[in-house]
């Protein structure tokens, strides 16, 4: 069940896109998002998608596996489309059935928002499927130094970070060992009422809850008895390198901006 | 109840990156009241087998027959209730499945859930909890005030509860001190002949193999690479030990007396009682 879901998961490869430097690409995943939003005619979009399906290119991940790994994702899409198209009413009237109007500028606006969320979605999975969670944190928590000096604490919001990012696949093996445990003691998940359904997570969730906290508490007393104290005068193993590839990854960035400020309507 | 493996494999994660092969044409027949022991390293495959025994997973490839219950690869497969009640596993560590707010409602929730009257499951509950040698008394406290060996018997009495006719166990005593883990594996193997049960289990230690099970199957990676009873298994020595296993004590003794007077014994023994009677034969009828 779980077992397909990529959001937030880490594929190895050797690609471009692997080898970038964390800080490049949360610099162009966060530019990204603010880009997509000149897109506002047929140009423009084309524009991004043909930018996004090159990165994906790049990226040397298996479309398929993308494929089904987005497929929930798609539904979300699908949706907003719909809705869209059912309730925006602008533009010229193109078809009516009983109660249901569609209008031009509705079939557009749909198609456009639902693209735009598309190509979002895509890019921010790369930067997931691409970038090992420690290496984000550590991007993260370099871009955001500068903060420290209005005392924000940018070391323990990364470690925090790290450590959650760290727990997502234990706590996802231990939800499925759980969830085994209580399937043998016939709790059913998957089917019957709804009501049993609901009532089927608490013996899933007592189980989780009492080892998490008993584990929150081992790492803790763990990081106490080897010195853990803070981001002070710490040094770093793993050291970021920002390389030619991230500068021209920048530069392609730039010209896609500046050819959809020119393009746009 | 007979359970049978025919040929089965099993991919986890199929058709992703992160495919990969389990288990690959595994064969095993249990034939009802056999005690099996299954043994092998760390990503052998014992634990993807032993899921297959309760239908938590399900084949990627051949079939798997619990009792008149057929589970084929590719196919929907109904009814896997049923086998569940029949089939009680006990997990690593099982103590991390208990979420109630007493240690009674704890052990009847595997039943009830299978249908049982309350009544009967607290009759039950009392009963299981008897077997694995803990007081009444603590029927009413909470499960989370025990002590580690006390949650761990807890919860294989919510399995026993359950009254399985298969009782699957994976290495049910990791973790727990000498006493505790004999008491447990004894408590097993007089239920497992009293209620002539099938029983499984996933072991580390070649001692509980030797001392316990009819038949013993060995894994390595994703393969049954050696299937037998347990003399014939440890008759081979540097067989085991190529594979990276351990050798019960006895048999090691056995050799390493057989070396030392430079005799060989007819056969393998596998208790301490028997070597040595041979042992005595051996140098009563030896010329001196």
């Amino acid at each position: 069940m779980m077992e397909k879901m990529i959001i937030g998961r880490y594929v190895p490869a050797e690609s471009l896109v692997h080898r970038m430097d964390p800080r490049s690409k949360l610099i162009i995943i966060f530019l990204f998002v603010c880009v997509i939003f000149l897109a506002n005619n047929f140009f423009t979009y084309a524009l991004i998608g043909i930018y996004t399906f090159l990165m994906l290119g790049l990226s040397r991940i298996p479309f398929r596996f993308l494929y089904a790994g987005l497929k929930p994702v798609l539904w979300l899409v699908l949706f907003t489309l719909l809705l869209q198209v059912f309730f925006t009413k602008e533009g010229s009237l193109l078809y009516e059935f009983g109660p249901i109007k569609i209008y031009e500028e509705g079939v557009r606006q749909g198609i456009f928002i639902s693209m735009r969320f598309f190509f979002l979605i895509l890019m921010t999975s790369l930067l997931t499927l691409t970038t090992t969670p420690i290496e984000i944190t550590d991007g993260l928590e370099t871009l955001l130094n500068p903060l420290k000096k209005v005392r924000f604490p940018v070391h323990e919001m990364a470690l925090m970070m790290s450590i959650s990012l760290r727990f997502i696949p234990t706590l996802m093996q231990e939800t499925d060992k759980i969830m085994k445990a209580q399937i043998a003691r016939g709790v059913e998940f998957s089917s019957g009422p709804v009501k049993e359904r609901i009532k089927a997570v608490i013996p899933l969730l007592i189980p989780l809850f009492v080892s998490s906290f008993k584990r929150a508490e081992e790492l803790a007393i763990a990081m106490e008895a080897r010195g853990y104290r803070g981001g002070e005068g710490r040094t770093k193993y793993r050291l970021l390198s920002w390389k030619l590839a991230d500068t021209l990854q920048l530069l392609i960035l730039a010209i896609l901006t500046i050819l959809l400020i020119l393009l746009r309507s | 109840m007979d359970i049978s493996l025919q040929s089965i494999e099993y991919r986890y994660q199929a058709n992703t990156p992160f495919e990969r092969l389990a288990i690959k044409d595994v064969s095993i027949e249990i034939p009802t009241g056999t005690y099996m022991a299954l043994i092998g390293h760390t990503g052998s495959g014992k634990s993807t087998v032993l899921q297959h025994l309760n239908a938590l997973l399900l084949p990627t490839e051949g079939t798997v027959v619990i009792g008149d219950h057929k589970v084929k690869a590719k196919q929907k497969n109904k009814n896997l209730r049923q086998i569940r009640q029949k089939v009680g596993i006990v997990f690593q560590f099982p103590e991390h499945q208990l979420f109630e707010e007493t240690v009674e409602k704890d052990i009847i929730f595997g039943p009830m859930n299978f249908g049982v009257s309350e009544a009967d499951a607290k009759e039950r509950a009392r009963l299981a909890l008897q077997q694995v040698g803990l007081s009444k008394e603590i029927l009413e406290k909470s499960p989370f005030d025990l002590s580690g060996g006390q949650m761990r018997r807890v919860a294989i009495a919510g399995v026993l509860a359950m009254e399985p006719d298969c009782l699957v166990l994976d290495e049910p005593t990791a973790g727990l001190d000498p006493r505790g883990r004999k008491e447990i594996m004894d408590m097993f193997y007089s239920l497992h002949k009293e209620r002539n049960l099938s029983t499984i289990l996933v072991t580390h230690s070649m001692e509980d193999a030797a001392k316990y099970a009819d038949q013993i199957v060995i894994m390595q990676q994703g393969h049954v690479v050696k299937q037998g009873t347990p003399i014939e298994i440890f008759s081979s020595v540097s067989e085991l030990v190529e594979m990276g296993l351990d050798v019960p004590e006895v048999v090691r003794f056995q050799r390493s007396i057989e070396e030392k007077l430079g005799v060989k014994l007819g056969a393998t023994y596998l208790s301490i009682e028997e070597l040595s009677s041979a042992v005595t034969e051996l140098l009563r009828g030896a010329p001196v």
